[in-house]
């Protein structure tokens, strides 16, 4: 039995567990029912849950490189624009476009954009800050940044249905199983 | 051969934390300090004494505001002084809060958890406190943004890139910018916790927003991890890179002691020696006052005592090489340099400098040396003094007789040089009060990373 009208007023279905293991042990077995609006939340990272879940790596390794490349240029093309064409300065006799000595800040630079665009594509990607998220209706939830582990069939799954869910859930070994409201 | 059952266990398979951590202790542990009402009394005064001498600083740097530079002792031919000793000084400590929160989680060292956060912590303030040094003695700081930063201004001009003193702004700026990105990106989710945890409606709401909403998503911790891990790796040449830079402001000169071609590594195993000396010296008190003896266990104290030491060879060796350079180089003024460096007018200096950076830190290969905590805590405030020493004979000594001996002059540090330094001390002291009372000073999750609750056997029924 199951419906494409998301229930209302129902974000989804959370089950709690104990340990790393029961919880990748459950999202494996979530997935295999054919679930796939499915999210996991646990106090450290586990590689193998996205890899159950989600099965996509993120694309924030090419917006670094594309970024750090950015930096490089924009320092180089800063530090040719001002000593060559905007003010140039005899040092020494050295030629204005130096460019060994342009090395340094384009380094810099290359590191400086690489480093932000990871930290804000992170923040960025994940949707972050978001203050509200119905996850934090459920009280137990509290206790998914300190020892619990949750994993919550949403109530968009074209397989959910709120009873079925919970009891499917409650098979998978979970310590308990709550209803998330939106 | 490996399984030999009388064989004594290695030092290395001792475990990182203690036994008897579960995910709930780690986190009481931690969380209880900025969380709860308590400011202990040992904490209030230190913070006292932190806040005086920052006082302190605050007058000698509003008075240099007034007069101008001629209140510190460095002139002609002294002209670099307190000012840079001081900064190399300062950003050398900075590199191991680098190094254990970058090299060490690129290589895997697990052991690095526990004193990653206020390793990092302790980079920032220190980069804080060595930043003051080159914008005072510019002696109008609010005109510094345009000498040392590129912006179009109304007069048109633009800084020299063809100087190092440029390419450090660049260096240190970033790696300021970047070391403070990563320790808040660190921090998130721990702070995730600590909304989690606080009773007061104010202290959740602040640690709520520092969280950005965190939720420990498993997509998210996916992203978190890349971008950590991305962080880490460019974090790595950036450290190498600072004082590499920072030994170019000398190494670029004609001065002799100061134009070697062995000055970036040098500096780097300077940088770290210190800084891991500077991590021993926070790390030993820190553990007793707050009772985490079981998350800072002895396994650190020891890697920490043994990387110093092995920085310290480094060093060594680079004492080595400067003086058979000298020699080997065949200009008598790079001679006259190394023999003035050991028998001028400084040579206290450099003898101390040996005593403590090649002979005293051999002591560190013995274990006992290694597990006895007052006695590596008296050692690490030791190196501290050696290395701001090593800075004070490279700079001083190389510049107080030069060429021509008609040029030469004594240089003599004023009240306002030593104002300035402890100052800078105790404005390091009280940031890093505040921060262990404030932000949780070991990074919770990282630590149950390490507890048998997080691991995950491998899927043996691939679907």
């Amino acid at each position: 039995m199951h419906t494409n009208e998301p229930v209302k007023g129902l974000h989804g279905v959370m089950a709690e567990f104990d340990s790393a293991q029961a919880v990748v042990d459950a999202a494996r077995l979530t997935m295999a029912q054919g679930f796939t609006r499915v999210e996991a939340y646990t106090p450290v990272p586990i590689e193998e849950l996205n890899d159950v879940i989600h099965q996509k790596r993120t694309k924030l390794s090419q917006i670094v490189l594309v970024a750090g490349l950015a930096g490089m240029a924009a320092g180089f093309a800063l530090q040719y624009w001002a000593s060559v064409i905007e003010y140039p300065m005899n040092i020494g006799g050295r030629p204005q476009a130096s460019w060994l000595t342009f090395i340094i800040p384009s380094y810099e630079l290359t590191i400086l954009f690489a480093a932000l665009s990871a930290a804000i594509g992170m923040i960025v990607l994940n949707g972050l800050p978001q203050p509200y998220h119905p996850v934090f209706n459920v009280a137990r939830f509290a206790m998914a940044s300190s020892d619990k582990f949750f994993l919550v069939v949403e109530s968009q799954d074209p397989k959910f249905d709120p009873h079925g869910t919970t009891e499917f859930l409650r098979s998978t070994g979970a310590k308990g199983v709550y209803d998330v409201d939106e | 051969m490996a399984n030999h059952p009388h064989r004594t266990p290695l030092l290395e398979e001792t475990p990182v934390i203690l036994p008897g951590h579960d995910f709930e202790t780690v986190t009481e542990t931690v969380a209880e300090i900025p969380l709860s009402k308590r400011f202990p009394l040992g904490w209030i005064g230190m913070l006292l004494v932190g806040l005086s001498l920052a006082g302190m600083l605050h007058m000698a740097l509003g008075y240099l505001v007034l007069k101008g530079i001629g209140i510190w002792g460095n002139n002609v031919p002294v002209g670099w002084a307190f000012d840079i000793i001081n900064f190399v000084w300062w950003i050398g400590i900075g590199h191991a809060g680098t190094l254990i929160s970058a090299i060490l989680l690129l290589f895997k060292q697990q052991w690095r958890m526990s004193i990653s956060r206020f390793a990092e912590a302790m980079t920032i303030f220190a980069v804080i406190c060595a930043a003051i040094f080159p914008v005072f003695h510019t002696g109008r700081p609010w005109l510094a943004a345009y000498w040392l930063f590129p912006y179009p201004n109304t007069m048109g001009l633009w800084p020299q890139f063809k100087s190092p003193l440029i390419w450090d702004v660049f260096a240190v700026s970033t790696y300021a910018t970047v070391s403070i990105v990563f320790w808040y990106i660190g921090m998130i989710p721990d702070m995730a916790t600590l909304r989690d945890r606080a009773v007061s409606k104010v202290k959740a709401s602040i640690y709520g927003m520092l969280s950005l909403g965190w939720r420990g998503s498993a997509r998210h911790w996916h992203r978190y991890e890349v971008a950590t891990l991305i962080l880490a790796g460019l974090s790595t040449p950036l450290v190498l890179s600072v004082h590499t830079v920072v030994s170019f402001d000398f190494a670029v000169s004609v001065i002799p002691g100061w134009h070697a071609t062995i000055f970036p590594p040098y500096f780097v195993a300077g940088a770290i020696y210190a800084g891991f000396a500077m991590v021993l010296t926070l790390a030993i008190p820190v553990r007793r006052f707050y009772g985490m003896e079981s998350l800072i266990t002895m396994r650190h104290i020891d890697n920490m005592a043994k990387i110093t030491l092995a920085t310290g060879l480094l060093v060594g060796y680079g004492y080595a090489m400067e003086a058979f350079f000298a020699w080997y180089s065949g200009s008598p003024h790079e001679r006259f340099m190394i023999w003035n460096r050991m028998f001028g007018p400084y040579g206290w200096s450099y003898w101390t400098l040996i005593a403590i950076n090649v002979v005293m830190i051999q002591l560190l290969w013995f274990t006992k040396v290694r597990h006895n905590t007052t006695l590596l805590f008296v050692m690490s405030l030791l190196i501290g003094v050696g290395m701001w020493l090593e800075r004070f004979v490279i700079i001083v000594t190389s510049l107080n007789r030069d060429f021509i001996p008609a040029s030469w002059g004594m240089y003599y540090p004023t009240q306002w040089d030593f104002m300035t330094f402890f100052g800078t001390l105790g404005l390091f002291l009280t940031l890093f009060l505040l921060f262990l009372r404030f932000v949780p000073m070991i990074s919770i999750f990282e630590v149950k990373m390490l507890l048998p609750q997080s691991k995950v056997k491998a899927d043996h029924h691939a679907h």
